[in-house]
Order: structure tokens, then sequence, then C-alpha cells
């Protein structure tokens, strides 16, 4: 079986600076991974990196078997900068204007794609998509982005903190929505987060960036007081709520 | 007044002028570019100084300058308020430079005031097959580059990792713009392109157009405001270039005050 990713010692520089060291794992296809870690970890860059918008400094990164390359038509994307860039257009339009873009031409005349329509409406977003991009709320905006995300068949999903500026509410609501559109369709996807909780019962797997160095498993596996103070360096606290919520806090020194 | 020849010639100038501009004004205010596309006229201005003071046509300054310039700006990737120091500091040296050819060249005030303010009436028949040209380069360009062009104005980050060329597209964006603006100064001068460039761009996103319409509704616009500005100046002896202008910034005012209510 070939997997969705596959790191063998990676390493990847910025700047002369080693954001991603040592990095090796594999994530068999279909797997929804929670990627999680501090500010600065490298989420995004390793997210970049599998995009092929950020070269692999040493080691060896593969996409379904094959070397990452930029420009891949089979990887949905959702980068975690959100430019606001023609805020009158629609939201349609801003969608639609990423479908075709990368071909040459002056401009698409389609309005819309039944797959467009499709996906719209499983994520709630039809009405959403006639109304001018800058009037939306940031997480309306979120929405529309998720659903270009979907579109053209991807088989991997890479979402840069889809649930960031979300209301508790909302968060969980997209993340729901997210996992049953991945799953359906048998996507493998990636999703940053800064918070566990959302996605709990949605990933089966997650990857925890931090220091440079990476640990991945079970939520259950990660998500321990050893795992991560190791990961961290320093000691940390992993708490379980009885609603069967976690949080990571620093710990004290034993 | 379609009697007369230069008339004719005027009006014909405008069309042309109006369409490139119209079109690549869309793209300058949706990417925020606005203020670049009004210092690629300065940098005209120093290039045709600098022809006139060389002995050479100065629309060929222009256009080269204007170009040049454009090129040079897409490839200035600092953040945004630096960039808008640059292009302040480059604009400024620019025009200090076409002051000092025209200091040079102890030419008549008048060539002075035809570039600054435009000369739509004086453009001959060499122009005019100059301006076709342009016009044609740059909607060639436009066909090719527009749908990458928008998908990277848009979603810059998306669109890279899509595979689109995103530095190329922007230079040669930037280039067109440089074109674009070189043929709309021989209508409204230096100092008045923002009325064909910016405010139809600006008046077509404000009414919140889908792309395809927003362009040739902006092209439309540039070139009614032009025709309409040669009419009235015909009319009341006023300069074409005030006309145009009243007309620009009227029309988006009018825009804008109309989507305030609506
Ligand atoms: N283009 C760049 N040049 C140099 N350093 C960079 C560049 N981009 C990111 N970095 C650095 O790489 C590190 C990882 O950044 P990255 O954006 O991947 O973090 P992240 O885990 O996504 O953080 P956040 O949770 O804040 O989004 C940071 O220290 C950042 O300063
Ligand atoms: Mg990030």
């Amino acid at each position: 079986m070939t997997h969705a990713i596959s790191c063998q010692t990676l390493d990847v520089d910025l700047a002369g600076r080693r954001i991603l060291c040592g990095l090796s794992f594999h994530i068999p296809e279909g797997s929804i991974v929670a990627v999680l870690g501090p500010n600065g970890a490298g989420k995004s860059t390793f997210f970049r990196t599998l995009l092929g918008l950020t070269p692999v400094t040493r080691g060896a990164l593969s996409l379904f078997g094959q070397p990452v390359r930029r420009g891949r038509a089979d990887i949905g994307y959702l980068p975690q900068t959100r430019s606001m860039i023609g805020p009158r257009l629609t939201g349609r339009a801003h969608i639609m204007a990423t479908l075709e873009g990368n071909r040459w031409g002056l401009a698409s005349k389609k309005r819309s794609t039944e797959e467009l329509e499709a996906v719209l409406q499983e994520l709630n977003a039809t009405d959403l998509a006639d109304r001018p991009f800058g009037t939306l709320s940031g997480g309306e905006r979120q929405r529309l982005m998720l659903a270009q995300a979907m579109l053209g068949h991807p088989r991997l999903l890479l979402l840069d903190e889809p649930l960031a500026s979300l209301d508790p509410g909302r968060m969980r609501e997209v993340a729901e929505l997210t996992g049953n559109l991945v799953r359906a369709r048998g996507i493998t996807a990636l999703i940053s987060a800064h918070d566990i909780n959302p996605l709990i019962g949605i990933v089966d797997r997650v990857l925890y960036l931090a220091g440079g160095h990476a640990r991945i498993g079970t939520p259950d596996e990660i998500l321990t007081a050893p795992v991560l103070s190791r990961l961290y360096g320093t000691p940390v606290d992993v708490f379980h709520a009885p609603s069967g919520q976690i949080f990571v806090a620093p710990g004290r020194e034993a | 007044m379609l009697a007369f020849e230069f008339m004719r010639q005027a009006f014909l100038a405008s069309a042309l002028v109006g369409l490139l501009a119209g079109m690549i004004g869309w793209f300058l205010v949706l990417r925020g570019q606005s203020f670049a596309g009004h210092a690629l006229s300065h940098i005209g201005f120093a290039g045709a100084t600098a022809a006139l003071w060389a002995g050479m046509p100065p629309l060929a300054g222009l256009l080269i300058a204007a170009t040049a310039g454009g090129m040079g700006m897409s490839l200035n990737n600092a953040r945004h308020g630096d960039r808008d120091i640059a292009i302040g500091l480059t604009l400024s040296l620019a025009m200090g430079c076409g002051s000092l050819f025209l200091y040079l060249l102890h030419g008549p005030a008048s060539t002075a005031t035809a570039l600054l303010f435009g000369n739509v009436f004086g453009i001959n028949q060499q122009t005019l097959q100059i301006l076709a040209g342009t016009v044609l380069a740059g909607l060639i360009g436009l066909g090719t580059i527009g749908r990458p062009l928008l998908f990277a104005s848009l979603q810059p980050e998306l669109a890279e990792a899509r595979g689109v060329p995103v530095q190329l597209v922007s230079t040669c964006f930037m280039a067109m713009a440089g074109l674009a603006t070189a043929i709309c100064t021989e209508v409204t001068g230096v100092l008045l392109v923002f009325t064909l460039m910016i405010g139809p761009g600006a008046t077509a996103l404000r009414l919140g157009l889908n792309p395809v319409t927003g362009l040739c509704t902006s092209a439309i616009l540039a070139i009614a405001e032009a025709w309409g500005g040669l009419t009235i100046s015909w009319y009341t002896d006023a300069p074409v270039s005030f006309c145009i202008a009243a007309l620009s910034a009227a029309i988006f005012g009018l825009t804008t005050l109309f989507r305030r209510r609506g």
C-alpha cells in the first residue's frame, strides 16, 4: 500500500534556520490528521513543503509515492494567510478565479460549475457565495475558502488553521462538516489547529510539532504528559476534563 | 464637431486608450496598485523629457521608461508600507529628472504643458498607429495572462501552490501597465492618468460586478468618459483634461453615493 505522505529524515531550513529536523513518519491514505504545535513550530512550513513551495533541505518527502513537486492538481489547500483583495467581488467569483486560474487566457466566463454548487450546498454556503466577499464575517469567508479547497477532486487536503477566528460552536460545526466531506470522499486530510478539542472524534491521528521535531500517533498516544514533555523539552501537563476535552498546559517541575 | 479631422483623430485615440487603460486600470485597482500606476506616468514623464533632450520623439521615451519602470516595480517585494515609500521616492525623483531635462532642453513651456496635461488634439496619423499597435499588444497580453493574473491577485499563495508563475505574471502585468500609462498620457497628460486608468476601474469594482463584466464595464466607462470629456470640451471650450477628470470623478462619486443608499 502506498502512503499518502512519507518523510525520511526530512530537514527543512528557512533563511539558514532549521525549522523541521529529522522528520520520519508515514501517513496512510485516507487518514485525517490534526497538525498541532505552538506558534512557529513549523506547521505552515510543513504544508508549504508538501506543496513544493518550500524546498526540502535534506532527506526525502514523497506524496503518494512520488517526490513532492509544485503545482500538483490533486492537492486542495487552504492557506493560513487569507488575502482580502477584491472585497466587492462575490465569493463565487473568488472561487471561480481560483478554479481555472492556472491556465492561460483572459478570464473564465463561467459563473459557476456543478461541482462548486454541490460543495457549497454540502457546506451550507450557497447563499454566502452570492454576497460580496468583503462583507462576510471571518468564519463565513473560511467556509467559502474551504469549499474552494474541496474542488477538483483532491486526494490530499491541507487545511492551515481552518478553525481560526471561529466561535466555539462554529468550530465544532466546521470541523464536523469537513470531517464528513473528507471521509465520504476518502481524502487524506491534514488540519492544523491550536486546539485539539474541536477535532476530537474527527481526526484519527495527531502530528505534533515542537522544537523542530515531530511525533505522530493516535490522539491518546500523543497527547500525554511524557510525550509532550519530551517534545517540548520542558515539563508539560495534560488534563482530561470529564466532558472528554483535553487541555495542554505548561507543567511544574516535579 | 466630427467634421474636423483632428476631432475624429482625438475620438479614435481616446477610444483606443480608454479600451486598454480601463482594463489595465481594473486590475491595478483590484491589486491595490493604483499608486504604482500613478508613479508610472511620472517615470514616463522623465523618459519623455529625456527623449526630447536626446532629439527623439517623446512618446518613445514615455513607452520605454514607463514599461521599464513597471517591470522594475514588480520586482520590489517589500512590505506594503515600505513599497509605498519606495514608489513615492521614485515618483519624486522621476519628476525631478523631468524638470532637469526640461531645463537642459530650453524648450518652450508649451512642451511641458502638453506632456503634463495632454494634447489630444495634436495627435497625428503616425501617433495614432503607435497607439493602435500598443493597444493591440496590451490586449493580446491581457488575453494571455488575464486568468492567472486574477488568480494571483486574489489568492497569491494558492496560485503559487497551483503552479502559477506568480512573479512572471506580475512582471508582465506591470510592463503592460507601463504601456497603458504611456499611451494614456497622450490623452490626459502625465498628471491626470488617474482619470482614465483608475477612475473607471474603481467604479466598476465598486459596483461589485464579476470579473468579466467588470473588465468590460471599466473599458466602456473609460471610453465614455474620454468621449464625454471631448464633447463637453468642444461645446464649453474648457480644457479636455479638466472635462475628463471632472466626469471621471463625478461618475465615481455618484456610484459611491448610489451604492451607499442602495
Ligand atoms: N519565509 C521565511 N523565512 C524565514 N523564516 C521563516 C519564513 N517563514 C516562516 N519562517 C519561520 O519558520 C518558523 C515556522 O513558521 P511556520 O509559519 O511554519 O509556523 P506555524 O507552526 O505555522 O506557526 P503558527 O501557529 O503561528 O501559524 C517560524 O519561526 C518562522 O519565523
Ligand atoms: Mg501557521
